[in-house]
């Protein structure tokens, strides 16, 4: 038996069964971790010995008849926005390098209680902002369908990984976009659930009204099983949902037989590449012949969710990302260094000696300048844009022009979404205009770059579920991913009409060729 | 709608960040081309709409009021930069001297 070609359903009826055992399953995916990753750099942290140490526990407790979770002897990999207690949590930023959260995020903690094993932690962009992973300031992550282009992000260590076979599931966090699209370039299956489905307690916080965790797998079978796990009411996320869990994985059976998927013409307008449009057309031609209907819908204020994401979720990052002071936790300044304050005229930074204010700004006091200081230091450019971006946009004499302009135009996007699911389940489309593009294609135009999501920022907005999955491939071989739309809480419907496509297709089963 | 200069450098100081020179030219193209492109918002009419700050229509969440561990001080302050074992210590918040 090779672990690594197993579904995450399997492996886990394969350990439960005893037909391996969860140490050997472990092994196998560290020494893929260890083989590949140095091309891939999918990881910021590996704990080989931890991790294999929790299987021995879990093949142990088997042995002994012991009861055991849903997820038993589980590889996971989870993106370093999630605070592990045992492991660093930097969110791939210097300003957390090093960091040691004092708790689990809830969906580490209900992980670890599935006994799922942990393996490590996955880069990202920078705090979540980006759709390439280009933004981490521990380097790039390189998609493994072609090792010139990039993963996507933020989720984009995430994606690599598990296309990549360094573990069987990952788990992403989506604010715009971040699950569904690096699981679109990197040829895997990434859901995006409803807002409050699942806990954020614990999850590094970028835009508390959009952050959704979400399973990143090779099949919608699998992402249902770690649902399971995961999903669910959390006392300590005030945002989270008091709904049931359904029972994701058994609710998969039901047939496909009357669903209505809508289609928006405005997604096959100028900007999508051609082979994407292609690929997803195919998709929706599966989905008929599978039995569903095809039904033109309109979501005529979708054009504004690229503006109305980037007024929204900056806003809320800048306010976010204040309490990274220098003085909790975090990076700080080092007091002095090429700066001396000059009494009596306020705490004022000399020019030309090195000092990152550059004679420019004036500082209030030393604890103002450190703040200043440490944060100029700990944040890299993207972040910084956002702060800015979301400061200005909330400043005296611009927040109701843009602010609150966002929130009104985000209440007509997501009454757009209300309007349609009168008339249909889902609603289908592309998961990005392209394939994955180059590394380096978009690092000098920030606003080429926030383009990349245009199709998935809306689901945010609207705080509703997507799910993205493989449709095809390009000539070039770059996966094509297709993306289902679903009101708030179709998460089941969402799991089971991609689960029925890939009954269907074998393209989430294809696997890139790499260098062992 | 172009930023100049000195917004740029205002929101810096607003944000909690020292941006040199070059930081600041460079910011201020990034930022005003990313408003003129946010700014298409204009073109709707929203009088009459509500702002939706949160995708959900709840509000008012309680959780029970029972007592509950809380994190110690020590496991508060393992990753704080500077700290004498039971406060955070930072540089002096007014005037010019002292430092932590």
């Amino acid at each position: 038996m090779q672990p690594l070609e197993l579904s995450a359903v399997d492996l886990v009826a394969a350990i439960r069964q005893g037909d391996v055992s969860a140490v050997r399953v472990a092994e196998a995916f560290l020494d893929r971790i260890t083989s590949v990753d140095g091309a891939i750099h999918a990881f910021l942290h590996v704990d080989r010995e931890a991790a294999i140490a929790r299987a021995a526990d879990i093949d142990a407790r088997r042995k002994a008849g012991k009861p055991l979770g849903a997820l038993a002897g589980l590889p996971v990999a989870v993106k370093d926005a999630l605070c592990t207690a045992d492991q660093p949590t930097t969110c791939a930023s210097r300003m957390l390098a090093g960091f040691r959260p004092p708790y689990d995020a809830e969906v580490v903690a209900r992980l670890r209680r599935a006994d799922a094993v942990l393996v490590g932690k996955t880069n990202m962009d920078e705090f979540a902002m980006g759709g390439s992973n280009e933004n981490s300031a521990f380097g790039p992550v390189h998609n493994p369908w072609d090792l010139a282009r990039a993963p996507g992000g933020s989720s984009g260590g995430s994606a690599a990984c598990v296309a990549a076979d360094m573990a069987p599931v990952a788990i992403g966090s989506d604010t715009g976009g971040s699950i569904r699209q690096p699981a679109g370039l990197c040829g895997i299956t990434g859901l995006k659930p409803t807002y409050g489905r699942v806990s954020r307690r614990g999850l590094v916080a970028f835009a508390s009204s959009l952050d959704q965790i979400g399973p990143m797998t090779r099949s919608a079978a699998d992402a249902a099983l770690v649902m399971e796990a995961i999903a669910g009411h959390d006392p300590g996320d005030s945002t989270s949902l008091r709904a049931e869990v359904p029972p994701y994985a058994s609710l998969l059976e039901q047939p496909l037989t009357g669903l209505r998927i809508g289609r928006v013409a405005e997604h096959f307008g100028p900007g999508l590449d051609p082979e994407v449009a292609h690929g997803v057309e195919e998709a929706f031609a599966a989905f008929k012949a599978a039995g569903a209907t095809i039904h033109d819908v309109e979501l005529p204020h979708a054009k504004y969710g690229i503006a109305t994401y980037y007024l929204v979720a900056p806003c809320e990052a800048s306010s976010n990302l204040a309490r990274y002071d220098g003085a909790h936790y975090g990076h700080r300044a080092e007091p002095g260094k090429g700066h001396r304050a000059e009494p009596g005229k306020g705490h004022r930074a000399e020019p030309g000696k090195g000092h990152p204010a550059d004679g420019v700004m004036t500082f209030e006091s030393p604890l103002v300048e450190m703040y200043c200081r440490s944060r100029a230091e700990g944040f890299g450019p993207e972040v910084k844009r956002r702060i800015m971006l979301g400061t200005y946009a909330l400043s005296s004499g611009y927040y109701d022009a843009y602010y609150a302009k966002a929130l009104r135009v985000r209440r007509l996007i997501r009454q757009d979404y209300l309007d349609a699911f009168r008339g249909v389940d889902l609603i289908g489309g592309p998961v990005s205009p392209t394939p994955a593009f180059p590394l380096g294609e978009k690092t000098s135009d920030p606003l080429a770059m926030y383009l990349v999501d245009m199709y998935t920022v809306g689901t945010n907005l609207a705080g509703i579920g997507g799910i993205s999955f493989p449709c095809g491939f390009t000539k070039g071989g770059l996966p094509i991913g297709f993306q289902l739309q679903g009101p708030a809480l179709s998460e089941p419907l969402l799991l089971r009409a991609a689960d029925r496509y890939q009954r269907l297709t074998d393209w989430h089963r294809r696997r890139p060729k790499l260098p062992a | 709608m172009a930023l100049s200069r000195q917004d740029v450098a205002k929101v810096g100081l607003l944000a909690r960040l020292a941006l040199s020179g070059d930081d600041l030219d460079r910011m201020t193209g990034e930022l005003s081309k990313i408003v003129g492109f946010v700014s298409q918002l204009e073109e709707l009419d929203t009088a009459d709409v509500v702002p939706l700050a949160h995708p959900l229509d709840t509000q008012n969440v309680f959780r029970d009021d029972e007592p509950a561990a809380s994190l110690t001080t020590a496991e508060a302050l393992q990753s704080a930069p500077r700290h004498d074992g039971a406060c955070f210590l930072v540089p002096a918040v007014l005037g010019e001297s002292g430092a932590a």
